[in-house]
């Protein structure tokens, strides 16, 4: 056998545990669930008929399923966004090239590294009518109770108001090291030009920090697009189907009513959205970062 | 140095804000376990009700110290299991040249672009057809290897210079001698970093001992913290509290040892 031979075999011996489990638990698993979605086939039942993309056509009439991913649009609207200006502020009102204590980074981590039904546990206190946390404070300012997770107006921002909370410290973090890679001799020729405060920021420390916001952005939006813990815990999707986000319908398609082979066409379409909504953030930012390439 | 103190000023407010409604949730572990919801004003406890503590674990209608027993068990194994074929999945990848591993990288980085959603129903009907269902094997065998570890580790062995192999190389040794004596001591802080995430998504995973055990023996800590609620209801605030505690626990202690290397690995994801 020759040297190259042989590290050809080793190297495949090496792969082999890892590529099996991926053949095994990702790409088959893909193949048969695009498989599935072309028969109608309900969980713990014999038959099952082909009917080509019949799945497909059905969910995207489906009002219940284009609620579900409306109401993830709108949950990721009012998360992401909001989320990231506001970590986005803090980093830069901390500024000082700081490097953050292990004791700042813990408390920081903390509520993204937690469990997700303990932090909805704790925040179906939070939101309690009367005795909540939140509702106290608001009693303070003489504002009468809101039962946040049983009213139709308020669940969905509740819940992504909590998301907001669970990903501002990581985000802090990720800001801070984006910041310590803003060479500091730019600000100094941008102050030359009079460029100071607000400008430098516009001009600099915002283009300086694109790649840091596309990841943040992009990991941000798929996980919101997907939530499913929280709503679980705290909702069921209620009051009114206002929470009924499309990870939540979704399970309730596969294990709840068992349509499997619908449940498959579905996550597949939720696959399609969330590549889309990947790609044209990635597009927009893209441009930004051409646009201001030139300053 | 007044920006100094305005930084160190944001940096508590950050801190009390984020901490809050953990503080809230251990002094309510402490109140006698059938109190309703205290107001605010009365949050830290008159008496302190340890025994909470070995109520909730001890507890014989809901087994939680068997739910934990489970955590620990299952998040060993994945981590250890996943450790073990990924670190060898990377050391080829970034080190021997074999026909075919262009291909194969990519396909493991396209992998990692498929949300669990789309596999869960096919995963499900083969851990059935297996016969695993409510059993570990369905808990441990689908987390022992992961794209995101195999990409994580790869990239850092990169890193370790080609002439060390070489010299290992030239003195007989054989590819895994190379992996195990050369690579994996000089890749601890990624392996660490790895382990770290893994033991996090392990441990807080949710759908997974959801819809693979149905025995309340079976269920781990997450699945059996949801379980709790339920069967305690709005009720019973104190001791919902003491379970979350238990969960939370193992979560801040693993994260006070690896936190170092579980921000250079989440810095790693954001600038690659």
């Amino acid at each position: 056998m020759t040297l190259r031979q042989k590290e050809n075999r080793s190297g495949w011996l090496f792969v082999a545990p890892a590529a099996l489990h991926l053949f095994v638990f990702a790409l088959v698993p893909i193949l048969f669930s695009i498989g599935l979605s072309l028969y109608r086939w309900k969980l713990y039942r014999p038959e099952k008929s082909f009917v080509g993309v019949d799945n497909y056509t059905y969910s995207l009439r489906d009002p219940a399923f284009l609620n579900s991913l409306w109401n993830s649009l709108k949950y990721a609207l009012m998360s992401v966004p909001s989320g990231i200006i506001v970590a986005l502020a803090i980093a830069v009102m901390l500024n000082q090239k700081m490097r953050l204590s292990p004791f700042f980074r813990t408390v920081y981590y903390l509520p993204a590294i937690s469990s997700g039904v303990a932090i909805s546990m704790i925040w179906i206190y939070m939101y309690l009518p009367e005795s909540g946390f939140i509702n106290t404070v608001l009693s303070k300012l003489h504002i009468g109770s809101i039962d946040f997770l049983k009213d139709a107006n308020w669940a969905l921002p509740a819940i992504a108001f909590m998301s907001i909370w669970t990903g501002l410290g990581p985000r802090v973090v990720l800001f801070l090291a984006g910041l310590v890679g803003v060479p500091q001799t730019l600000y100094e020729a941008a102050a030359l030009d009079g460029a100071v405060g607000w400008r430098a920021f516009r001009s600099i420390t915002l283009p300086m920090l694109i790649p840091t916001t596309l990841f943040v952005v992009v990991t941000s939006t798929i996980s919101a697009i997907q939530v499913f813990t929280p709503v679980y815990m705290m909702t069921k999707g209620g009051p009114e189907d206002a929470t009924e986000v499309v990870g939540y319908h979704i399970y309730n398609e596969a294990w709840t009513s068992f349509n499997t082979s619908l449940a498959s066409a579905k996550s597949f379409i939720l696959f399609v959205v969330i590549a889309l909504v990947a790609l044209v953030q990635f597009r927009m930012t893209q441009k930004q970062l051409e646009g201001h390439s030139t300053f | 140095m007044l920006g100094r103190i305005f930084s160190a000023i944001m940096l508590w407010i950050l801190a009390i804000f984020l901490m809050a409604p953990f503080v809230w949730m251990l002094f309510i572990s402490l109140h006698e376990r059938h109190e309703p919801i205290p107001k605010i004003q009365d949050t830290i406890p008159t008496q302190w009700h340890f025994d909470n503590y070995s109520w909730v674990l001890f507890n014989p209608t809901l087994p939680v110290s068997r739910f934990f027993w489970n955590s620990v068990f299952v998040t060993t194994s994945v981590v250890i299991l996943q450790l073990l074929f990924t670190s060898m999945a990377a050391y080829a990848f970034a080190r021997l040249s074999f026909r075919g591993s262009k291909t194969l990288f990519a396909i493991f980085l396209g992998s990692m672009m498929f949300a669990g959603s789309v596999m869960q129903i096919p995963v499900y009907l083969m851990i059935k057809g297996l016969g695993w269902l409510d059993t570990y094997w369905a808990l441990i065998v689908p987390g022992i290897s992961s794209s995101f570890s195999v990409f994580l580790l790869r990239q850092f062995m990169l890193s370790i210079p080609k002439e060390l192999d070489e010299a290992a190389k030239l003195d007989g040794a054989s590819d895994f001698q190379v992996y195990s004596r050369v690579i994996l001591p000089l890749s601890k802080a990624s392996l660490a970093t790895a382990g770290a995430f893994t033991f996090f998504a392990v441990w807080t995973d949710f759908f997974g001992p959801l819809i693979y055990t149905s025995s309340t023996e079976m269920r781990t800590l997450e699945v059996g913290l949801s379980v709790f609620k339920n069967s305690y209801g709005e009720s019973q605030w104190p001791l919902q509290m003491t379970a979350v505690v238990i969960v939370m626990v193992p979560l801040i202690v693993v994260f006070l040892f690896s936190q170092r290397f579980f921000i250079k690995g989440v810095l790693m994801g954001a600038n690659k």
